[in-house]
């Protein structure tokens, strides 16, 4: 189904050549290798789940900001209670620049510039909404956050009281309130994500150089305290 | 302020007594008392983190004179014109909306045997802990020909505000081609990259308003904070327009001429159109008031912040003898976090974790270049200590000299709105 789907993607950007507007279908397949760069916040396919962002199957008309589950920024939240309905145009243009369109939003995205990558990312996303009763079916492409943390570290629970008093030294820098502005959101992230990202920076395996040096020195419960405490702030 | 206070503790008997409380020394029955004294990174941060987490446990009062906080830290970036002055003043409204009791005052005297501080506006205020946080003031003489009554003439600019203000106007009104003199000064002081960034906004300044003019800088230290990353950057941006003395040349020998506006280096005297003095530093005189200095600074225990000379008494930020922190608003914030909790756990037996402190300085060289150096610290028996640092590369890409431009402006919200609420 999926193949097929691709072929008549890739069928119909030839004939719209290389010119391409906001509102076309672009190539699924080249799509996907641009969904690579939304994997480590959003799942999209069979057994997706909300992670850092939502899970994205059947966005492609859902009204924005509706799924219960999912903690939402004010923006989107207002955006979509005043009737925004995510099509082509619309998902288009919050993906251009995610802060131009929703001013709050949590996705901490710096925006994809050329219409014709949005495109063919788009056309990927859309496979996983134009026929929702084919997504169990679907690959599942999007197992995002693949790591090589030991299992035993995910599974300590944390003390959200030690880190109600680790977070101030992060709050120097990050907001409660879950806004960015040049430093990125760490707020209502799913435990498991917030620990793996900062084992990575444990590790210097993402880059930040205050980042290294801050999670350098927090041990393992210390880490999962953080998660705990950052997991359940309040907006 | 009262109306707050009243809807803090929520029963006017309460109010009442709070409404008298400064007069009397507080009952059996009255919460544990906390006094700040320093309304800037470091007293705000512990008065806001103490109400906040002792949920209403600890009776909190900041004392602090001005009704609008300017900060030092981005106070360059106001001459360099990427801020306006009213972006830096930030309020105590939230603050007290939260339950802090914020008496706008000066503090003028303090009992520390009868634990009471008194105030210029009269009557006193008890505390069964005093955290002062009043930043810090200039040593007498430590530039010749220099004092307050000349900071008019020759501004400082080193205690954000109308010094800041004057001092861009001065530059403003510099002649085509004329002489802007810093002089730095001796460690240690307040924002150790801050003379040096702030060379880098005047020059950009310049470049933009007056290309012929020149930087003069004239420093008593061989080495300052960031040089080779400055160096760096003024020669890719401002080529030719600085020229820096250091001491093998006479700069830990100058004196000023404010009537004249001369500056004296080395014998030779120079004339000037602008003159940025920044003397030599001690604590707050605050500090002094206590008793609680010796020599310039203020000793303090690592691992609360607490005096070496009274347990009853904090001191935080620029103020403090600690160890290997510079003195920062960000090392300011970081300590006062680390001293509300061991407050806390001292008044209202909250738990205690270990202290750990961390500070990170960035500096802005010229537009989307921006720069920064940071540490991590623990508290040992003796002091603060460094347990890992990192620093910007020379060489580093435009792309990331952007985004850490662009961090810094996110830290500034963060880190005010970590301090005010």
């Amino acid at each position: 189904m999926l193949r097929m789907l691709r072929h008549s993607f890739v069928a119909l950007t030839l004939i719209a050549g290389p010119v391409m507007a906001a509102d076309e279908i672009g190539d699924a397949e080249r799509g996907a290798e641009l969904y690579k760069e939304c994997k480590s916040c959003h799942q999209v396919g069979a057994g997706a789940k909300n992670r850092v962002g939502p899970q994205l199957n059947g966005i492609f008309g859902r009204q924005a900001a509706s799924m219960e589950k999912f903690r939402y920024s004010k923006s989107l939240k207002r955006a979509g209670n005043d009737g925004l309905i995510w099509d082509l145009e619309k998902l288009s243009a919050y993906i251009e620049n995610p802060k131009a369109f929703a001013s709050d939003t949590r996705m901490n995205y710096k925006g994809m510039k050329r219409v014709g990558d949005r495109n063919d990312l788009l056309a990927f996303l859309r496979v996983y909404s134009d026929n929702p009763q084919d997504i169990p079916e679907a690959q599942p492409t999007a197992r995002a956050l693949s790591h090589d943390i030991d299992p035993t570290i995910l599974t300590i629970v944390g003390d959200p009281e030690y880190g109600e008093y680790l977070s101030s030294e992060c709050l120097t820098c990050h907001r409660a309130d879950g806004t960015t502005e040049g430093i990125p959101s760490i707020t209502l992230w799913p435990e498991e994500d917030f620990v793996v990202a900062m084992h990575a920076y444990k590790r210097k395996l993402r880059p930040h150089p205050v980042m290294q040096m801050l999670a350098g020195r927090l041990n393992n419960e210390e880490i999962a305290a953080l998660a705990a405490y950052f997991s359940l702030l309040e907006e | 302020m009262k109306l707050n206070r009243r809807l803090f503790l929520g029963t006017a008997a309460a109010a009442t007594a709070s409404l008298s409380a400064p007069m009397v020394m507080g009952g059996s029955h009255s919460r544990p008392r906390v006094v700040v004294i320093g309304g800037g990174a470091g007293g705000a941060t512990a008065a806001r983190y103490i109400n906040k987490d002792s949920k209403g446990e600890i009776d909190v009062t900041l004392i602090e004179p001005t009704r609008r906080y300017y900060t030092c830290f981005f106070s360059n970036l106001y001459l360099g014109g990427f801020r306006e002055m009213e972006s830096l003043g930030h309020g105590y409204g939230s603050m007290a909306s939260q339950g802090v009791n914020v008496v706008h005052d000066w503090a003028v005297g303090i009992d520390r045997d009868a634990k009471t501080v008194a105030l210029a506006g009269g009557g006193s205020v008890p505390y069964d802990k005093l955290i002062l946080s009043p930043g810090i003031d200039f040593m007498d003489g430590a530039v010749p020909g220099w004092s307050l009554a000349s900071q008019n003439a020759m501004p400082h600019a080193y205690k954000a505000g109308s010094q800041t203000e004057l001092l861009k106007a001065q530059i403003a009104a510099m002649p085509q081609g004329g002489t802007f003199a810093l002089v730095a000064p001796p460690n240690p002081f307040r924002c150790p990259p801050g003379p040096y960034e702030r060379i880098s906004m005047v020059a950009h300044n310049l470049k933009a308003n007056n290309p012929t003019a020149k930087i003069l800088v004239l420093d008593p230290k061989p080495k300052f904070s960031k040089q080779a990353l400055f160096e760096e950057g003024w020669a890719n941006h401002y080529d030719g327009m600085i020229e820096r003395i250091g001491p093998d040349f006479g700069g830990d020998a100058v004196e000023v001429r404010p009537d004249a506006m001369e500056v004296v280096v080395d014998g030779e005297v120079e004339k000037v159109d602008v003159c940025n003095v920044i003397p030599a530093m001690k604590a707050g005189r605050v500090c002094d008031m206590a008793e609680v200095t010796d020599g310039r600074w203020a000793p303090v225990n690592a691992a609360d912040m607490s005096s070496k000379m009274d347990d009853s008494i904090h001191i935080l930020g620029d103020a403090s003898a600690q160890g290997d922190m510079p003195k920062s608003g960000f090392s300011a914030n970081s300590q006062a976090k680390v001293c509300a909790m061991a407050v806390r756990g001292a008044l209202t037996d909250s738990k205690v974790f270990p202290a750990k402190f961390s500070n990170t300085c960035w500096s802005l060289i010229d537009t989307d270049d921006g720069i920064k150096v940071g540490a991590t610290y623990e508290a040992t028996d003796e002091k603060i200590a460094k347990v890992d640092g990192f620093i910007s590369k020379t060489g580093e890409d435009a792309d990331l000299r952007r985004a850490t431009y662009e961090e810094s402006v996110g830290w500034y919200s963060g880190i005010t709105a970590d301090m005010m609420g």
